[in-house]
């Protein structure tokens, strides 16, 4: 792999920088690999990075039907923040914030992680006691965390409304400084780039149409590009993990939604932090390019169609005029749908599955972005041990039958 | 945007007058004392995900505030038919799967 520098930048600058590298080969299906992962987005990238990298498994297939990182890793609004409740979920989020922090030296590749901060607004008197039982939860945890009050809050973000004169006027905030955005198509070129320099096939174009399973035990995939084996099986699909399961036999508690997004027009830095509201539910950042982006929740309904409805964007832009009312003739630029799987609990599945040798990384929902690099260590170490990482370990399919959930609605069930 | 058909209104409305309400038909066990934690876990927390047809319930909320089913395909979003509470769909994807499979023959044959 060709390390970037600003040497290298200056080098290559003799050549009018026409001779750098590619970033990673595009090679031709092997019959065998020790481990399959299906699905080639940031996290599935992130499992065949640490595998190769940590975990001394350089055999390894990622299998993606797309592009790299065309699906919700390049859809989402790129907001990284650890503060959630429950003590399972908190180490996830934690360890991978911790990785965050180092990932652009790790990876060598800028991935433009900028820790602005994350502010949570409480509008209600039930919002303000909920965020002081999370920040005071976190801080037990390791995790950064404070409570402002609405004052706190308007020296943060001078061009909020913070005034009593608001429909919910903003009461207060949990602040996490450690929190912030990266840039998520970085992320993945980043793993990719990483995962190729350690001897990882990455098939694009490549779709899985079934798993070959004997004596319920796993040992390959059909794909369109013919059939390829392996022992140890990894789906991190996203959206599409149910037709996944379905082809291996079993069901997940899962429903695929459409997330819509959009980003305005380019404007002069005005925000330089991330606010998210729960309450009138929206979220907003601005973007290094000067772009505002927007989010909010889901589309109520089941879909597959990376696209949503009009009324669910009114509604986002909505909140978002409510706490700023300076942007209400920002003009909006583009808008997009990712399909998040949602799980009832709020919490990812990672999660070895009825057929053995096949694991599941799914049901991220709407806030999986943050948790890449987390997310991919962990279940690289379950792929490489056949054992579910400690981390990893609570967040069992099975646990929607133990009655052992982790209720994260709190935290995540609406804004990400 | 949808245009939902309300099958007690007996109109056409905007999507906004409605609200999903998940997967349709789904029955509460009879006897929940009785259920092993498998089958309870079951009616609790797993639902349909098809990519393709799905039958949902929907409330008008701000109409005549009843439910009732949609048949709606999750890729290209196309509402296939609503129905009211207690009927069976007329459509299914093995019904859509059989009409798709009929127009390939046909093809095949012209």
């Amino acid at each position: 792999m060709q390390r970037y520098s600003g040497f290298g930048l200056a080098k290559h600058a003799l050549s009018h920088h026409e001779n750098w590298e590619r970033q990673w080969r595009n090679p031709t299906p092997k019959k065998q690999y020790d481990v399959i992962i299906v699905g080639g987005g940031g996290h599935g990238l992130a499992t065949a990075y640490y595998l190769a990298k940590e975990f001394g498994v350089k055999n390894v297939a990622v299998i993606e039907k797309g592009w790299l990182g065309g699906g919700n890793t390049a859809r989402n609004t790129t907001i990284v923040r650890s503060n959630y409740l429950w003590d399972e979920a908190a180490a996830l989020y934690e360890h991978a914030m911790k990785l965050w922090e180092g990932l652009s030296q790790d990876l060598n590749y800028n991935v433009m992680f900028s820790q602005r901060g994350v502010l949570n607004l409480g509008h209600t008197l039930q919002d303000m006691r909920d965020i002081q039982r999370r920040v005071n939860a976190n801080r037990l945890n390791g995790i950064d965390g404070e409570v402002l009050d609405a004052k706190g809050v308007q020296e943060l973000v001078p061009i909020m409304d913070c005034s009593s004169r608001a429909r919910y006027p903003v009461m207060g905030a949990s602040w996490q400084p450690r929190a912030g955005v990266a840039r998520h198509d970085a992320v993945a070129w980043g793993y990719a780039r990483g995962a190729d320099a350690h001897g990882v096939d990455i098939l694009q174009q490549t779709e899985v149409t079934g798993f070959k399973i004997r004596d319920g035990q796993v040992y390959g995939v059909h794909t369109n590009r013919g059939d390829i084996e392996a022992k140890t099986v990894g789906c991190v699909a996203a959206g599409n993990s149910s037709v996944l399961a379905k082809m291996a036999g079993f069901n997940l508690p899962l429903e695929s939604h459409p997330l819509q997004a959009l980003v305005s027009e380019p404007l002069k830095p005005i925000l330089d932090t991330v606010v998210m509201s729960n309450h009138v539910h929206g979220y907003i950042s601005q973007s290094d390019k000067g772009d505002l982006v927007i989010g909010a929740g889901i589309d109520g309904y089941n879909g597959y169609g990376q696209r949503g409805s009009y009324p669910t964007v009114e509604h986002t832009l909505q909140a978002i005029v409510e706490m700023f009312p300076i942007f209400s003739r920002v003009r909006m630029n583009r808008q997009w749908g990712g399909i998040v799987d949602t799980c009832p609990d709020a919490c990812p599945i990672l999660s070895k599955t009825p057929v053995k040798g096949l694991f599941f990384n799914c049901g991220w929902g709407t806030g999986g972005f943050k948790a890449t690099p987390g997310s991919g260590h962990v279940f690289a170490a379950s792929l490489a041990k056949g054992e579910m990482h400690p981390i990893a370990e609570p967040f069992s399919m099975f646990r929607f039958h133990s009655g052992a959930l982790i209720d994260e609605h709190g935290a995540a069930g609406v804004a990400h | 945007m949808f245009y939902i058909y309300c099958p007690y209104c007996g109109e056409h409305r905007e999507e906004e007058e409605f609200h999903p309400k998940g997967q349709a038909h789904i029955e509460r066990p009879k006897n929940p004392e009785a259920c092993s934690d498998e089958e309870w876990g079951d009616y609790l927390f797993f639902r349909d995900n098809p990519r393709g047809v799905h039958h949902e319930l929907w409330v008008h909320a701000v109409g005549c505030r009843k439910f009732f089913n949609v048949t709606r395909h999750t890729v290209t979003y196309e509402i296939l038919e609503t129905y009211k509470m207690g009927d069976q769909p007329s459509i299914t994807a093995d019904s859509q799967n059989q009409v798709a499979a009929a127009s390939r023959q046909e093809g095949v044959r012209a």
